[in-house]
């Protein structure tokens, strides 16, 4: 639940859902998301969640904070968002070109790479949010095995489609962009498809997803 | 041979300039997939230069920084009008040169030539014409965010020796001028943001006392800052969440960054303050090297001033 929600600037309310990660709290900011959404409040701009805050932006010349606040602490929540949530299956190839980060990856968890693949491909993730890039999903959690640091100086490029670990989370480059992430494959999938305006993010936050290992050959049947 | 009549009429770009894009209100509702709101810069001077045309307000108008664009124009006669402070020259077909003011309307016929020289310690300015632009909307919007490639123009800004396509129906329109004095501004009016309790007791007090300088690593995504360095005194790593416009982040070198209009939509810093709304259009026209200073104001006090702003724009409309 909500456990407070301030003015962030004039035009914007945030709603706290509290300090920790995890699906749980997740599920309630994402809930509180798709039933705002649904609403389809005059004046609202943008609603974005994140891990455990939700940002509610408005057009000052419509609405403002108070009233704002007060739909949302008179918001109703109804459940049944569930069947919007996906399972989506990821095929990702890690042969040495895509995998950027192994060599530092085995150093810093002292595991060998096949075995960190094989622990990473064993379980199933958890979609957060979408953002800092267009449609980049941010995932979680990852073994506790595999949590390592971003890097200390970022990829100026990071190319398009790679896998990306830190800390508890995982996430899918949709286009190259600078990035420090620990890269350990790559998938030929188009992630984010401007071109498919109505759902161009194939996953969404709420959505599962599963990764599917694949080989150079199947990566390029994909790819073309 | 065939006499074809012209079909279309097209501005050729002879000079790009230093960033030149298309920008209407911008977009909203995508920053839950990572898709910033973009739109013009400085609203107010975006608005006017549609409001001067007789245009739908939300209509695609070009947006340039610092140098604008030299554009040769071809086709049948149409009005123009450029908004800001800005130096430029219209040089007709017969090479008479017209020193160009801002918010008058001008005829430009076919070979005549607009040449935006320069904004005048300010960063932006517009361009509208009578007619319209051919171009395409993503997203219910023609704004270029060049950073995620979305948009008019394949979400490219605009470059030497392009063509832009404007569909021509021949509007009448009776020659208009406005007289607007683009005024400086002494402080940035701010909100205190969610963390503002990050700081220590001196950094909150350098924030609200000292000057701030504008850096050259600014853009349309943001702007930086540079000044005493504001510490950050609790030992808390901010999980990624939402940003806004105006809102104000202090990464660990400690000197202040401002999102602006193609801001990312996540990011993980500590946010000191907020940017009143009713500034922004102000502070975006700081050219780097200014000098900032900002000025707590209460949420009422905010909202009153937006309600003031708000209807400063919409007296100079009346006065089209």
């Amino acid at each position: 639940m909500i456990k407070n929600i301030i003015n962030l600037g004039d035009a914007s309310a945030y709603c706290d859902f509290g300090k920790d990660v995890n699906k749980e709290i997740n599920s309630n900011v994402i809930s509180y998301f798709n039933n705002l959404k649904d609403k389809n409040i005059e004046g609202i701009t943008n609603i974005t969640p994140s891990y455990n805050k939700l940002i509610i932006s408005f057009d000052l010349d419509v609405i403002n904070f108070f009233k704002v606040k007060k739909i949302i602490e008179n918001l109703e929540i109804k459940n049944g968002n569930e069947n919007k949530q996906k399972l989506i299956e990821i095929p990702i190839c890690s042969e040495k070109k895509f995998t950027l980060d192994s060599n530092r990856l085995e150093k810093v968890l002292k595991i060998k790479f096949d075995k960190i693949l094989d622990i990473f491909f064993n379980k199933e993730y958890f979609c957060y949010m979408t953002g800092f890039i267009a449609g980049m999903p941010f995932l979680g959690d990852i073994s506790e095995k595999l949590r390592a640091k971003r890097l200390e100086t970022p990829r100026v490029k990071v190319p398009k489609g790679s896998i990306g670990l830190t800390e508890q989370f995982c996430n899918i480059y949709t286009y190259e962009s600078p990035g420090g992430w620990n890269i350990i494959g790559n998938t030929p999938l188009d992630i984010f498809n401007k071109n498919n305006q109505k759902n161009p993010a194939l996953i969404n936050p709420g959505d599962t997803v599963k990764f599917k290992q694949i080989t150079q050959n199947e990566y390029d049947k994909i790819k073309k | 041979m065939n006499m074809t009549k012209l079909k279309n009429s097209y501005f050729e770009i002879e000079r790009a300039g230093v960033n030149t894009t298309f920008q209407d209100y911008g977009r909203q509702n995508l920053n839950h997939i990572g898709i910033p709101v973009s739109g013009a810069m400085d609203k107010r001077n975006y608005i006017l230069s549609n409001a001067l045309l007789k245009k739908n307000l939300n209509s695609p108008a070009i947006e340039f920084a610092y140098q604008g664009p030299l554009l040769k124009y071809k086709g049948e006669e149409i009005f123009i009008v450029i908004t800001g402070d800005v130096k430029f020259q219209i040089v007709r077909d017969n090479k008479k040169k017209i020193i160009g003011e801002p918010y008058h309307v001008y005829l430009i016929q076919n070979n005549d030539q607009i040449d935006i020289q320069s904004t005048n310690r300010s960063v932006y300015g517009y361009i509208s014409i009578s007619e319209d632009f051919i171009l395409d909307k993503t997203w219910g919007s023609y704004s270029i965010n060049t950073k995620a490639k979305i948009g008019s123009n394949n979400g490219e800004k605009l470059s030497n020796n392009q063509k832009i396509d404007i569909e021509h129906k021949k509007k009448k329109l009776t020659i208009t001028n406005l007289n607007y004095v683009n005024s400086k501004i002494e402080y940035i009016r701010v909100l205190k943001s969610i963390n503002f309790d990050f700081f220590s007791e001196k950094s909150k007090n350098i924030f609200f006392n000292k000057e701030f300088k504008v850096t050259k690593l600014s853009d349309r995504m943001g702007m930086r800052l540079e000044g005493q360095v504001l510490e950050n005194v609790v030992n808390s790593n901010i999980k990624s969440e939402g940003l806004v416009k105006g809102v104000i982040q202090v990464p660990s070198d400690g000197n202040p960054i401002i999102m602006l209009s193609d801001h990312g939509t996540i990011g993980g810093y500590p946010k000191i303050a907020n940017v009143i709304s009713a500034d922004f259009d102000k502070l975006v026209q700081m050219i780097p090297g200014s000098v900032i200073k900002f000025k707590q104001v209460s949420l009422d006090e905010a909202e009153k001033l937006f309600k003031f702003y708000k209807l400063e724009t919409d007296n100079l409309i009346n006065q089209i």
